[in-house]
């Protein structure tokens, strides 16, 4: 494993943008298509649709290193598979009331619908997200033992059964 | 962590390839140390750089490490994988890997378009390469399903454009739906007297497309209806569509048109929507005497009957077929489809926006679609250009770029109303001997014949000024201008202010999506442009596919077109439903959620979460049942699911902590 | 020959998990016959120096239940750790963090003001804090220090194997016994529960609607249960659905839901973050001022989905920016 690169003076945030394939996957490349410039500090994995997200993967994103996470999502009522957007958003309202019980400060995790056509929007949303992010500073958990980061202590997924 | 599949000697061999994309990439990110920073991510066995990836020799650096062994997974560092994911899949099946043991990782959209700067674009590129490599490994070989394909088409939309498409799929002798909303298909071209810029007349070339559209043994044409819902999805779409009540019984109604001389109002008293309002038509009409299917309809808003319960009935009395039928009620005809193509149309921008161009405040403001009914020989004067005082007008002022071209309205060129506009420039010319003066921004005129077209109407004597107009007014300044419409505009090309007074006031209107586009792309679960415009698939690859796979697209729904455009679309589209349809099957993303029994609790946690049904409930197993057919790979259910017995195919939860590990911790 | 030695320690927990063993009953007995119990301070009376005079890896097995909060707590479990050839974590607490793995809500300042300044059993006049370094005139005294953060103790030592619950089943620790006594162990890691979620089992199961959409979130001391149908269907959180099974299902018995306490499946790496993305996921509507408003049932969603596992969760605990941390 490569060792991280030192992180300069000016704190860069690190974002995780959770991407849905029909919609704002689509308005990121459309993004790209048009030369939209914006700042290099969002990553996208992407998601078939946003009703895909485990909160785990937010929360999995934080401990990792992110410092915040992005999640985009097709516009209420246009998702390719119908309402997957809906329950994304259930999972959504309740896991921010959760984030704010941890303290961690509400702009690190965004939901935005963005639309295929939306990529001007992709680049004022993580333009955005970066400077406010760049504002908050460094999301600084306190770390884990290594092998605890694994999961719950149990370091492989052992299927062990009733013994 | 090493719990790894299909790498036949445990250990995955993961072969990185990053595409220069000429200077596309290779312009801003540094691929050479992309290349070396993969060397040193677990598992590579390969890391190499390309100047096009996607081309032959590109893609035979992968089948070559394929074939001798170094590698058994792939990760392409390249454009995005809605480009090439196809690509890269199809090299490695034909070399005999599974194509599902492969990731890309966007380094062109997602990275060096939208940087400048070479430090920040390489460290991005090296964050996804490395998410790539360590979901890779925990990609598992997967099978695409096929599924057959029913081989009826529906077309959505009865203009020009779904007129063209339903004639080519049923000729190559496929079963056509053709479902149109208005009691006539024709839409727009209909309207026009001619077309430009052959001039050629435009009922003459539609009408008999119409007629061919009726007779058709292959087409089944359902006027005045509605697609209300679709469900399923490629190759196996259900549509429910809704038949609204005409009252008159098209298998008996052969169109003689008696019932409309016969009702009770002796003239017409409504507003004709053919003519756009600038006639009047009886509560019993046909549209235009070319209506397809000829058939009468009875509109129960205005209709006595309806309205009052009390009429004589006449239209039914005269009717020797007994075609008229009070008591027809709405029908939902059921259909099962395997392609769908939507020619949906447009409709005209709405002059009143643009309140300085005293549209709907002087009478003699006409919208372009008005005075293409005031020229149509069929229409409401009988071809000849009237004011509302029975005058013909000595000047007119065509006014071009009308709801286009516009911050205010809108931004895009409308395409085809420098034509038009030509077109009526022309005709008004030519049947009143006007003096006719187009104020235009540019002239746009690309197209066959197209300029010599403008060239023959300078040569015409048409006026023409450079200038958006700022105001159409009756307020008149000098003796001349008393009692006319006074436009006001900048001639640029002058640099002085000009006031031309007119008796006529043509309003060239750009084009709209349908009012109720959104609901309709909603219906059909398809995107749109930031305009509301239908969304293609790729604008240059694939100008008549969807992203919903089996939905194509025709015509202007999808943006402002002209008539030849359109039709050349629709063809387009026809084909691309053939092409699909002929195969026979479709092949299927293995995307899909599996369960895995052993970890199930039957907790059904998952079953009402599936929009589509595809999870049921095997109560004697207490175990959810996903139907990999009906799935269509949403994760939804997966991310519900509290036990984690459910996965889905490329998105397992492993493979996702993988990427964002990969994404936040290796650089 | 020699029965294999076995030790039995406690830290920051209630002292369920010593009733649990004690629970056995007869069964006790038996194990008192097979093994040598070591050390087990809270039933008998040895000292920290007998563990210390074992040679290292002599105990067979040692039990460790409760989390790792103090100095004096890890300095335990490491000696432990270096004389035990199996560490077992017993229980919620020790496995997960359990219920004082929640004091990660808040800070180690704030649990030390309330317990010594703000309870209301406290003399508010007459308030004493601890110290951990006191010099009197006999010496130095030392108080072991209470950590800012709570721990699993696989956060603080390796473990071998984990036994769940709060306290665990009877049933669980008998056949860890039995199969510690056979050796025939599992591979390291393992969890010695069933590997599937509470509702494989439960009485209610088949009164669970197959497409159940919740519109209220009620709570089980504002509610009148029905003791036949399923918790969930009534609108009560339970997360059965989201945890390990195992325990016979006693609180759904007794009309309660299922709070979580065997933790999740193997395929679940983050408990809490689960149970919400399941339960959220049943909220019955798409409207997000009607979801707002159904969700706004679930009280205390930390206390709620962590109740046993805070510690062992991806946030750890209450996010602290101003507290040292880093990456």
């Amino acid at each position: 494993m490569s060792e991280p690169t030192q992180r300069s003076d000016s704190f860069e945030p690190r974002i995780v943008a959770f991407f849905c394939n029909w919609c704002t996957y689509t308005a990121a490349d459309l993004a790209g298509t048009a030369r939209m410039t914006y700042a290099p500090n969002a990553r996208v994995v992407r998601v078939m649709c946003s009703g895909r997200l485990d909160p785990q993967f937010i929360l999995a994103a934080l401990r990792n290193g992110a410092d915040g996470v992005l999640i985009g999502g097709c516009h209420p009522g246009d998702c390719h598979y119908q309402e997957g957007n809906y329950k994304a958003l259930r999972r959504f309202i309740l896991l921010k009331r959760m984030l704010a019980s941890f303290g961690i400060e509400e702009e690190r995790v965004r939901l935005e619908w963005i639309a295929a056509s939306e990529g001007e929007k992709v680049q004022r949303v993580i333009n955005e997200m970066t400077d406010t992010i760049r504002r908050l500073g460094p999301l600084r958990l306190e770390p884990l033992p290594a092998e605890a980061a694994e999961g719950h202590g149990q370091k492989v997924a052992v299927h062990g059964g009733a013994v | 962590m090493s719990a790894v599949n299909a790498s036949p000697n445990g250990t995955p061999k993961v072969g990185v390839y990053v595409c220069h994309c000429g200077i596309n990439i290779a312009g801003v990110i540094d691929v050479t140390k992309v290349v070396e920073f993969a060397k040193t991510l677990p598992n590579v066995t390969v890391a190499q750089e390309y100047k096009f990836m996607c081309s032959d020799p590109g893609q035979e650096l992968i089948q070559k490490d394929l074939k001798d062994g170094k590698i058994d997974r792939v990760v392409v560092a390249s454009c995005s994988p809605l480009m090439h994911e196809p690509t890269f899949r199809r090299a490695m099946a034909a070399c005999g890997g599974n194509p599902f043991l492969f990731q890309m990782a966007n380094i062109r959209e997602h990275v060096s378009w939208v940087n400048k700067e070479k430090g920040s674009a390489t460290e991005k590129a090296k964050a996804l390469v490395a998410a790539a490599v360590r979901r890779v490994v925990f990609h598992k070989p997967l099978q695409k399903t096929q599924v057959p394909v029913n081989s009826d088409v529906l077309i959505v939309g009865g203009g020009i454009s779904g007129i063209h498409a339903a004639l080519t799929m049923a000729d190559a002798g496929r079963k056509v739906y053709l479902v149109e909303r208005e009691p006539t298909i024709g839409g727009h071209m209909a309207k026009f007297d001619k077309t430009f810029p052959t001039l050629d007349c435009s009922a003459c070339i539609l009408t008999p497309k119409m007629s061919q559209v009726r007779a058709h043994p292959n087409i089944t044409l359902w006027t005045y209806s509605e697609v209300a819902e679709i469900e399923g999805y490629v190759g196996n779409f259900k549509a429910r569509v809704r038949r609204k009540p005409k009252y008159v019984d098209e298998g008996l109604c052969v169109g003689c048109l008696e019932c409309i001389e016969a009702c009770i109002f002796k003239k017409g008293k409504f507003k004709d929507e053919f003519n756009v309002g600038l006639s009047l038509r009886k509560p019993i009409y046909v549209p235009f005497p070319q209506a397809t299917p000829l058939v009468a309809v009875i509109d129960p808003e205005t209709c006595a009957f309806f309205r009052t319960g009390k009429c004589k009935q006449t239209c039914a009395e005269v009717c020797e077929r007994k075609a008229i039928d009070f008591n027809q009620k709405e029908e939902i005809k059921e259909i099962n489809v395997g392609a769908i193509i939507l020619a949906t149309g447009f409709k005209t921008f709405d002059a009143s926006r643009i309140a300085r161009y005293g549209y709907g405040k002087y009478p003699t403001v006409y919208t372009s679609l008005e005075v293409e009914r005031l020229v149509n020989a069929a229409g409401p004067t009988g071809g000849e250009v009237l004011l509302p005082n029975g005058q013909k007008p000595k000047a007119v002022g065509i006014v071009h770029c009308v709801g286009s071209r516009d911050e205010k309205t809108n931004r895009y060129c409308s395409r085809v109303c420098c034509m038009y506009s030509l077109k009526l420039a022309h005709l008004i010319h030519e049947r009143t001997g006007a003096e006719v003066y187009n104020f235009y921004i540019d002239m746009r005129t690309p197209g066959k014949g197209y300029e010599e077209f403008y060239d023959r109407l300078m040569k015409e004597n048409v006026h023409f000024i450079r200038g958006r107009v700022a105001e159409v007014s009756d307020w008149a300044m000098t003796p001349e201008e008393e009692g006319k419409l006074v436009i006001r505009a900048e001639d640029t090309l002058v640099g002085a202010v000009r006031r031309i007074p007119v008796d006529m006031v043509v309003l060239s209107v750009g084009l709209e999506p349908q009012p109720d586009a959104d609901e309709v792309r909603r219906r059909f679960n398809i995107s749109c442009s930031t305009e509301g415009w239908f969304l293609e698939r790729h604008p240059k690859l694939a100008p008549v596919s969807t992203f919903t796979d089996g939905i194509f697209l025709a015509g202007a729904c999808q943006g402002p077109k002209d008539i030849p455009d359109c039709v050349a679309q629709a063809g387009a589209a026809a084909a691309e439903a053939l092409a699909m349809i002929d195969r026979g099957h479709v092949e299927l993303e293995p995307n899909t959620a599996f369960v895995t029994e052993e970890f199930c609790s039957g907790c059904k946690t998952c079953v009402p979460l599936c929009p589509y049904s595809a999870i049921s409930f095997d109560t004697s197993k207490n175990k959810a049942v996903v139907n990999g057919a009906l799935c269509k790979g949403c994760g939804t259910c997966v991310a519900a699911c509290p036990s984690g017995a459910l996965q889905q195919n490329l998105f397992t939860d492993e493979e996702i902590f993988n990427e964002i590990e990969g994404v936040v911790k290796y650089v | 020959m020699s029965k294999p030695k076995v030790g039995f320690y406690w830290c920051a927990s209630c002292g369920g998990c010593e009733e649990a063993v004690v629970d056995l009953a007869e069964g006790i007995l038996d194990v008192v016959a097979a093994v040598d119990i070591v050390f087990w301070p809270v039933a008998l009376d040895f000292k920290r120096s007998d563990v210390e005079a074992l040679v290292d890896g002599e105990l067979a097995v040692c039990f460790i239940n409760g989390a790792i909060r103090s100095s004096e707590q890890c300095e335990m479990v490491e000696l432990l750790r270096r004389k035990a050839k199996a560490v077992i974590a017993f229980g919620s607490c020790a496995q997960l963090g359990g219920i004082p793995g929640l004091a990660n809500e808040s800070s180690r300042a704030a649990v030390m003001d309330e317990a010594y300044k703000h309870a209301p059993s406290v003399d508010k006049g007459n308030t004493v804090e601890p110290i951990p370094h006191i010099t009197v005139p006999e010496g130095k005294l030392e108080l072991p220090v209470l950590w800012e953060t709570v721990k699993t103790l696989d956060q603080v030592i390796d473990v071998d194997y984990y036994l769940p619950g709060c306290p665990p089943p009877v049933e669980l620790i008998g056949n860890a016994l039995k199969a510690i006594l056979s050796g025939q162990l599992p591979p390291k890691g393992t969890v010695l529960a069933p590997d599937i979620a509470l509702c494989e089992h439960c009485d209610r199961r088949e009164t669970k609607p197959d497409k159940l959409s919740v519109k209220q979130f009620k709570r089980p001391h504002l509610t009148a249960v029905d003791p036949k149908e399923c918790l969930l269907a009534q609108g009560l959180l339970c997360l059965g659905p989201v945890t390990r099974d195992g325990c016979g299902s006693p609180c759904i018995k007794a009309n309660m839901p299922c709070t979580g306490c065997l933790g999740p499946t193997s395929n679940v790496r983050d408990y809490g973050a689960k149970a919400l993305s399941a339960i959220a996921s049943t909220a019955g509507a798409n409207d997000e001022k009607e979801m707002e408003k159904i969700l706004a049932g679930i009280v205390d969603p930390v206390g709620t989905f962590y109740r046993y596992s805070l510690p062992a969760s991806f946030l750890h605990r209450r996010y602290q920016p101003t507290a040292r941390g880093g990456k």
